[in-house]
């Protein structure tokens, strides 16, 4: 940047050697991040122009749209009783899938911080079922949730319990998929724990042994609050994601029975791709991404509260 | 107090104050070999009975107390599998190359001028890029549609590649750390011997970051190989279908029995549990890279 202040003083010659190769490098930077620019143009900017304003319409994806300005919204909001429903569930998910997730992910992560034999074995074992398919997975599930020849009724019934008929009962449904969340999803906050926990200076321990600290309290004044930004980049990221759970839905339930595992991005999935209503279904994206917006601008603002930085 | 004593008990019997600290230590091992045994069956039973069920005779699939050994080995589930899937699976794999290649190179050339070269708007751009992680997939995906409806891409597998080659942020943030590790002298060096910024990048910088396209590389399969929405929507033509979607689309019709279905299962997950256990180390390492940084 200095060859580019200099030019004044110097001869004419020197100036257009110096402004030439400026230009080279603006040429070659931006052909070098052209491929991905035009990638954020064609697949993020304009879709996203579009989407705001199919949303104003009623546009059924094959005839032409009608203006309809916010009345998308207005119905959502006052008339559709699905949406509340996919609101409903949406949140039921939410509050079961996050809390178990992250405190599970984080009981393995401290049972694989052990540095004993074998251990990487464990880690590997519960951190295959993320790298798993979706369907393929669900669909093994759909068999494991059978009443009678289900293996989780058979695995509850040598305990004496009776399990219920998971994904044909609407109160047991959403349970159900929770816990194939839980199984998929816990092995990737476990290995962002697990660099957390790895990260931790093993003299803050010898310290706190020093000092007579028991075991529960070195997790609670040391392990803890050491771990609060990865628990912190965990909690945004897994609201992100939860609030978005499709797959497992599609294949497990079909957002059955009655309705109750509906959750909103199914109901999207519905509107939009079954239903050819993209000017109502983009209405609901774009609420979504409010809901989104503001949960992870709240968590950014409460971070000073919890998130130890040091 | 256990510790204090140990020197003072060393000297007269130093024998059971030794034992008794081992057997503590022996016990608090089974103890958790014990828990994390279990926890990992747990963990890998669905995968398991995926395995078994899919070698077993359709009439002892759903046997209960659940089997998890297969007695004799029903390979013709597979070919009955494979009289179906081929051209699935070739969906599959094209998809996932052609995602892979693009991804590591337009995504590399990109992180690498992002992080060594200096030309105007290189900081606004990444912004620009980084920014666009914050509206959730969903928010384009039905102007997307639209999109390929008019250009003629809907039933093609077009919207299933150009997209992810062209617009992945976290691989381009991934990449461009690595790069802004590699000392500059590096460079120079190449610099002053007259290579052009394309050689310097091709031949000196990428061979750098190697660990970084592995992880890159198979998160892009990943992310290629499992998608659900992508096919589901933009594909009508059977015969174009991924795996995993021809899975389920065919649930009822060709997969009528569990067993053949659980083969078709197993075939799906396969290649990624391969994938994985040659390059876990990179797996893991890119997935800290992202969290932590």
């Amino acid at each position: 940047m200095a060859v580019r202040a200099r030019p004044l003083t110097l001869s004419s010659a020197r100036l257009s050697a110096a402004r030439r190769r400026w230009w080279r490098q603006a040429f070659e930077g931006w052909l070098f991040i052209a491929p991905v620019m035009i990638g954020v143009l064609a697949f993020y900017f304009v879709p996203i122009v579009v989407s705001l304003y199919v949303s104003l319409t009623n546009w059924d994806g094959l005839t032409t749209a009608d203006w309809v300005g916010l009345r998308n919204y207005e119905r959502l909001f006052t008339r559709d009783r699905y949406f509340r429903d996919s609101l409903r569930n949406t949140l039921f998910y939410v509050v079961g899938h996050i809390p178990l997730t992250i405190g599970l992910a984080l009981i393995l992560a401290l049972l694989c911080n052990r540095k004993v034999r074998g251990v990487i074995w464990f880690r590997t074992a519960f951190f295959i079922p993320v790298i798993t398919n979706v369907v393929a997975i669900s669909l093994v599930w759909s068999f494991f949730f059978a009443p009678r020849s289900g293996t989780l009724n058979w695995f509850l019934s040598l305990f004496g319990i009776g399990g219920p008929s998971w994904l044909s009962n609407s109160q047991w449904a959403m349970p159900a998929v929770i816990i194939v969340s839980v199984w998929f999803g816990v092995g990737f906050p476990m290995i962002i724990l697990l660099a957390g926990l790895q990260g931790i200076p093993e003299m803050y321990y010898d310290a706190a042994k020093i000092d007579g600290a028991s075991a529960w309290a070195r997790f609670r004044y040391v392990t803890l609050p050491l771990l609060t930004p990865a628990l912190f980049f965990l909690s945004i990221t897994q609201f992100i994601s939860s609030f978005q759970v499709f797959g497992i839905i599609y294949v497990l339930t079909g957002g059955g029975p009655a309705n109750a595992t509906s959750v909103y991005i199914y109901y999207i999935y519905q509107n939009a791709f079954q239903n050819s209503r993209m000017g109502y279904a983009s209405a609901m994206a774009w609420i979504l991404f409010a809901v989104i917006a503001t949960i992870t601008f709240v968590q950014w603002k409460l971070q000073k509260r919890w998130v130890v930085y040091d | 107090m256990a510790r204090l004593s140990r020197p003072l008990a060393g000297r007269g019997s130093p024998r059971p104050a030794r034992t008794a600290v081992q057997f503590r230590r022996l016990a608090v091992d089974l103890v958790f070999y014990a828990v994390m045994t279990a926890l990992a069956l747990a963990f890998l039973a669905p995968l398991l009975w995926m395995v078994t069920a899919s070698l077993k005779p359709e009439y002892l699939v759903l046997s209960v107390p659940p089997d998890f050994l297969p007695r004799h080995f029903e390979w013709a589930n597979y070919a009955e599998v494979f009289n179906i899937i081929p051209v699935f699976l070739y969906n599959s794999f094209k998809l996932a190359f052609l995602t892979v290649g693009g991804v590591l190179f337009v995504n590399s050339l990109a992180a690498y001028a992002f992080a060594r070269l200096d030309f105007p708007g290189r900081d606004l751009a990444f912004s620009v890029l980084l920014a666009t992680l914050m509206v959730p997939g969903i928010v384009t995906l039905i102007p997307l549609y639209i999109i390929y409806k008019n250009i003629g891409w809907i039933d093609t597998h077009y919207p299933l590649w150009v997209p992810k080659v062209l617009h992945s942020v976290t691989a381009c943030f991934l990449l461009r750390q690595f790069f802004k590790q590699i000392p500059q002298e590096l460079e120079d060096a190449a610099r002053i011997d007259g290579a052009s910024t394309f050689q310097i990048y091709w031949r000196i910088m990428l061979p750098q970051v190697r660990p970084a396209l592995a992880a890159v590389g198979i998160f892009a399969f990943l992310d290629s190989w499992n998608d659900l929405f992508g096919p589901l929507i933009f594909l009508n033509t059977l015969e174009l279908q991924t795996l995993p979607v021809a899975l389920k689309l065919f649930q009822g019709e060709f997969f009528s029995q569990v067993n053949v279905l659980m083969a078709g299962a197993t075939v799906t997950i396969v290649p990624v549990l391969i994938i994985f256990f040659v390059a876990q180390k990179y797996f893991i390492q890119g997935i800290t890279m992202t969290g932590i940084k």
